[in-house]
């Protein structure tokens, strides 16, 4: 039985949550499996909400079924297509099954997604969302109304590392420490100069918030170059690119494990974040490889 | 200003189906100078369905007016009056306010946009316009530097940047679109106003403006 | 519309194309008869809408014929031109018409052959040879 996060966050030494990436369609079988898999491996898993703007089973109902299995779960929650009502509705009915962890983000723009017609909603930004949650904790709704019946939620939020230009993403940054945050998941790194240089700037912002370095695997060469172009957020570097080519036919997963591994145990000897957030999308079964190539 | 584009002409053609003598009118203002739907439109326009009809053997017999600006009654009913009872239909070359003007007036005429109205802008290059206000009717422009995030930000953040932008300061959703955050913390910075993009914003009003709008002047 | 008739409209500016057009004729030099030539004060004056027009009422090709480039004497003209014909080719496509039906042609007032050339060229291509 996973420990709480809000006591993992203050107790452990190096905290290590993963990502667990719903399908699209109502089949929780193989999801099911990873969650086996990870619930006890590591300090929470992080279920996504449609991510990428593609429509999938919800990030709430897997929620639920990590609780179920003895889990810890984070609810991923971002602004793109739901409104104030229905996010507070949300949160309320996460809090009364058990899921009390929430990690707040815009979410990304429907135009990478897979309907690309819809309506984008974003009622909400990120920081006004982190405010939300906060509000929601001290027993009102954003309308000021009392809450029969209240929460008390660990609130997160991510960052990116590797913009550029970095000063107004620190500007943005500020505002959602300024806010209040239990734990930051950055985006995913590749150089640790570069996040060592934001974790510079982090540390002045705010001591006391938990920064995990977000590690994306890479399973090859092409894959890494898809998600240049394509996924908000990520920059792989060429030097990675290369090694990733070069390895030999059919070894690229292994290569991007070793990588992975290589990354956290970099981060977590040097002290450089307060742990690490695994997202191997779509190859979630290999995450306890990723553990191991870290030393963990 | 209203800035518009002409339908594809499938589109039109399709719409005009049925017809066989029409009135297509013009406007002198916003969609003249956005090359969308002015007098020459309105006579390039009405070529081409000319020619496309009796391509196809039934020549569409076509009336072309301009009027001065469509979203105003008495203009409309000046120009048009004694046109509208010769034709079965109205293909206007207006914005969403003319062609709805029009059909007002004279309500027993289906009347037909040849235009998408897109947003209210100006001209960036010969050519080429851009969005700059999204009619929120709550500007916070003294906020942001001049830059409008309600539509220049593509998921209108009032707490922007997000966590997507490309590098270099451009838009997740298009790698040839600024990042409007960008734009503003570069307009702040210049400005010495960097605590304006500091300060946190609260979530916007977005019933500022209760549709469908109405305002009223305060005096007659 | 009988678009089956082999009209073609020349607008000629003064300057070259009209000149050309008018030496041909004087120096007897056999060119189709099935072109009409609209003299025009430079290729620039010609718009978009003309070239429709001429298309509307009956044209089955139309020549927009104007001065060198470089050499044009209100020294953009034949460069706007060149660049409505461009339009115009897109605005005949919209409705069918396309395969070359309208051209811009650059010419010297001393290029009498290239003149015919052209329009035969456009004839043949009116009559699908």
């Amino acid at each position: 039985m996973a420990i709480h996060f809000r006591e993992a966050l203050k107790t452990k030494d190096f905290i290590v949550t993963a990502e667990a990436g719903p399908v699209k369609g109502a089949n929780t079988e193989e999801i099911l499996e990873h969650i086996e898999l990870l619930k006890d491996r590591v300090d929470s898993l992080n279920v996504t909400d449609n991510q990428s703007s593609v429509m999938r089973y919800p990030s709430l109902g897997i929620c639920l079924l990590i609780k179920e299995h003895g889990g810890e779960p984070i609810f991923q929650v971002t602004c793109r297509d739901r409104n104030r009502l229905a996010i507070q509705a949300d949160l309320l009915f996460a809090y009364s099954r058990g899921v009390d962890n929430v990690l707040c983000l815009t979410g990304d723009s429907i135009d990478v997604g897979d309907h690309k017609e819809a309506k984008p909603v974003f009622d909400l930004d990120s920081a006004q969302l982190i405010h939300l949650v906060h509000t929601l904790n001290s027993g009102k709704d954003m309308a000021g109304n009392k809450l029969d019946g209240g929460v008390d939620f660990c609130v997160g939020a991510s960052a990116t590392p590797s913009a550029d230009p970095i000063e107004p993403q620190l500007v943005k940054f500020q505002k959602k420490l300024d806010a209040g945050v239990d734990f930051i998941q950055t985006q995913a790194v590749y150089d640790l100069d570069e996040l060592k240089r934001f974790m510079e700037h982090a540390r002045k912002m705010n001591e006391k918030t938990k920064i995990l370095a977000g590690i994306v695997l890479l399973v090859g060469a092409k894959m890494a170059a898809f998600m240049n172009e394509n996924v908000p957020g990520i920059f792989v570097p060429q030097y990675l690119i290369d090694e990733l080519a070069q390895a030999p036919k059919g070894t690229g997963l292994s290569k991007g494990i070793e990588i992975a591994g290589r990354l956290i145990r970099q981060v977590r000897e040097e002290k450089i974040c307060d742990g690490v957030h695994i997202m191997a999308i779509g190859r979630e079964e290999r995450v306890p490889e990723i553990l191991e190539a870290a030393g963990l | 200003m209203i800035i518009a584009e002409r339908k594809p002409l499938e589109e039109i053609k399709n719409m005009l189906s049925g017809y066989k003598k029409i009135l297509v009118v013009g406007c002198r203002t916003c969609v003249t100078i956005c090359w969308a739907g002015g007098e020459k439109e309105v006579g390039i326009l009405s070529s081409q369905l000319k020619l496309a009809s009796s391509g196809e053997g039934n020549e569409l017999s076509i009336l072309e007016a301009t009027v001065e600006r469509q979203c105003e009654k008495e203009m409309v009913i000046e120009e048009l009056g004694d046109k509208v009872q010769e034709v079965e239909a109205i293909l206007s070359m207006g914005c969403g306010a003319g062609v709805q003007t029009i059909a007002e007036i004279f309500e027993e005429k289906p009347v037909f946009p040849a235009l998408n109205t897109t947003f209210i802008g100006m001209p960036e290059a010969e050519g080429v316009w851009v969005e700059k206000c999204g009619t929120c009717g709550d500007c916070m422009l003294y906020w942001t530097g001049g830059i409008c995030p309600v539509v220049r930000c593509a998921k209108g953040l009032l707490n922007g940047p997000c966590g997507g932008t490309r590098k270099g300061g451009k838009c997740e959703i298009d790698p040839e679109k600024d990042c409007a955050w960008v734009l503003i913390y570069r307009r702040l910075e210049k400005q010495g106003r960097l605590d304006l993009m500091r300060k946190y914003y609260e979530p916007k009003n977005y019933r500022a403006v209760q549709r469908p709008g109405r305002v009223e002047a305060a005096t007659a | 519309m009988n678009r089956e008739d082999n009209k073609i409209v020349a607008f000629c500016c003064e300057h070259s194309a009209y000149q050309v057009a008018n030496k041909a004729g004087k120096m007897r030099l056999h060119y189709p008869d099935n072109v009409r030539i609209i003299r025009v004060p430079c290729a620039g004056r010609v718009d978009v809408q003309h070239i429709l027009k001429a298309f509307e009422k009956g044209a089955a090709g139309v020549l927009v014929m104007g001065c060198q480039e470089g050499a044009c004497q209100h020294l953009t003209g034949n460069t706007r031109a060149k660049e409505r014909v461009k339009y115009a080719e897109d605005l005949l496509k919209e409705v069918g018409i396309d395969g070359g039906r309208v051209k811009m042609v650059n010419l010297a007032p001393d290029m009498a052959q290239r003149f015919i050339r052209e329009v035969k060229e456009m004839t043949e291509k009116i009559e699908g040879r």
